[in-house]
């Protein structure tokens, strides 16, 4: 019996895959080799005296090449639908779709990210300081009163009234504030529209004041309410962070009436929204009525940037 | 997973073979395939919304408006919802994001989809067959170059989508990220630019889709392709 003649069949053999086919003409072509005999085609030769002997198995010749595992039709189209099925999960985002499930769930969603939002702040990481030739002109810089461009307040009369959790409740003038020690940054503002400037703000820490004041600094939050009937709330971490101020100047000049005179937020790690301005009242506490003018219409609470 | 191919008999015990199916999409890829095509639809939608509020990349004044896009292709309805929106589905497009290369990594599958140098060879031959009416080059597998070449891009794109968003949503905390992309404004710009490339991905993707058939849409859901080309 001839190599060739052993090959032969084993190539019509069911489980002969197409790979093993260059390995048996290999074969065929060194058919003295003793250890490819034995471990590639030892069943189909004559037993040596230390292998069991196997009689060759019976040679079925099939019409496909490939045998490939089958399943019937009816099986088929039962794990098709169990497949199906497994998606179902992505139906449950069709309760976005449903009008009395949806405002619940974005609520879920903006106050995730609101909470995210506070787990990514990073206390002391500065937000980046811009030459003086990055800077907008203070002409346009843009000026989003909500309702009134200037409410008017009085400067003579004018106190920034505290209270909550603080030792030293009352009212504070501004030149008290403006005795504290005066920082100066040009920062980005950005506002939630999408547009942001560059601008030069100068003023007093919060956190100065803060401390000045005895605020209960392990309190959650800060807020603000304005002259103008705006009103706003900050998480204790952003009041702390050193480039938060009582901003009382913008471009070197005392704040015009247009940005918040006498005195307004600048937070360069807030959007715009939270950066009130004409500052009437402060209060330090644990548990917010309202958050703000624009977080009660449904923006985010935290929006730090 | 040419291993998963499977042959359709009439009956049991049967041999007569009715047609071939091959397993081609795992079910964490189907689920991630879906659940990202919708939050895609709405990140896409409410972004475009939340565009509308300063639809330009130039200044704040004096505005020129680049695209003052129609509200009926947005989502939200105005700016505060729109954000709604974004700001919620953004974690699962990012988890879906996030799962689905995690799962092709870590089971090996994405042999199936990552474009490498072994396949540049066969894109011209593809090329010619899409666009210039060239014969079709056999296919041994469950994707052609020119996908593999096409989803590899869009995984990459979607990418970019989240980084671009993350540096425009926190460009003080991801400074380092606004700058590599050349500061705030760029950002912003590229997050959009990713957004229409990531479109251009979707026609193509579905006008494919419809040219392919029924047997092809299907995979999508099951996961069995019946008549694979291979």
């Amino acid at each position: 019996m001839s190599a060739g003649d052993v090959m032969e069949p084993e190539n019509t053999k069911p489980d002969a895959d197409q790979a093993k086919t260059p390995d048996a003409g290999e074969l065929a072509s060194r058919p003295a080799d003793p250890a490819m005999e034995k471990h590639e085609a030892a069943p189909s030769k004559p037993a040596a005296p230390e292998v069991v002997p196997q009689p060759p198995k019976p040679l079925q010749v099939q019409p496909t090449r490939i045998v490939r595992p089958t399943i019937t039709q009816r099986k088929f189209g039962r794990v098709s639908r169990r497949e199906l099925l497994k998606l179902a999960p992505v139906l449950a985002l069709g309760a976005f779709a449903i009008p009395a499930f949806q405002e619940g769930l974005l609520k879920k969603g903006l106050a995730f990210s609101d909470w995210a939002s506070a787990r990514l702040y990073r206390r002391g990481h500065l937000a980046t300081i811009f030459a003086d030739s990055e800077l907008t002109p203070f002409e346009k810089f843009p000026i989003n009163g909500y309702d009134v461009e200037d409410p008017g307040v009085i400067f003579e009369n004018w106190t920034l009234t505290v209270g909550g959790a603080v030792k030293k409740p009352g009212d504070y003038t501004l030149a008290q504030i403006q005795a504290l020690p005066k920082m100066r940054h040009n920062t980005r503002h950005v506002c939630v529209e999408g547009w942001d400037v560059i601008g030069r703000f100068g003023g007093a820490r919060l956190s100065d004041f803060l401390s000045m004041i005895g605020a209960d600094t392990t309190a959650r939050f800060l807020t603000v309410t304005c002259a103008d009937d705006y009103y706003e709330s900050l998480d204790m971490a952003t009041a702390l962070h050193p480039q938060t101020l009582l901003c009382y100047e913008m471009y070197d000049q005392p704040l015009t009436r247009k940005h918040g005179a006498p005195l307004r937020l600048n937070i360069p790690t807030k959007v715009g929204y939270k950066q009130a301005k004409y500052l009437a009242d402060m209060k330090v506490t644990n548990i917010l009525e309202k958050v703000g003018y624009w977080e009660d219409q449904g923006y985010s609470e935290f929006y730090g940037l | 997973m040419s291993d998963a191919v499977v042959e359709i008999t009439r009956t049991n015990g049967e041999t007569e073979t009715v047609a071939r199916a091959a397993y081609e999409h795992p079910l964490p890829v189907r689920l991630c395939h879906w659940a990202n095509a919708i939050s895609l639809f709405v990140m896409v939608g409410s972004g475009l919304q939340i565009f509308r509020a300063f639809p330009s990349f130039g200044a704040k004044i004096p505005q020129k408006d680049l695209l003052n896009w129609p509200k009926s292709f947005a989502i939200g309805g105005w700016l505060g919802g729109a954000l709604q929106w974004h700001l919620t589905f953004m974690w699962i497009y990012i988890a879906t994001g996030v799962i689905y290369i995690g799962y092709q990594v870590f089971s090996g599958h994405y042999r199936q989809v990552l474009f490498t140098h072994r396949d540049i060879p066969g894109v011209w031959p593809m090329v010619k067959h899409y666009f210039f009416f060239g014969s079709r080059p056999d296919q041994r597998e469950a994707y052609n170059p020119l996908q593999k070449h096409a989803y590899t891009t869009v995984i990459g794109l979607g990418v970019l989508s989240v980084l671009t968003g993350l540096a425009v949503w926190k460009p003080v905390q991801f400074n380092g990220l606004a700058w590599l992309m050349g500061g705030f404004h760029y950002a912003r710009l590229w997050h959009f630019l990713t957004m229409w490339a990531i479109l251009g991905f979707v026609f193509g993707h579905l006008i494919m889709v419809l040219l392919h058939g029924w047997n092809n849409f299907v995979s999508m859901l099951t996961g069995w392709k019946k008549h694979p080309d291979y």
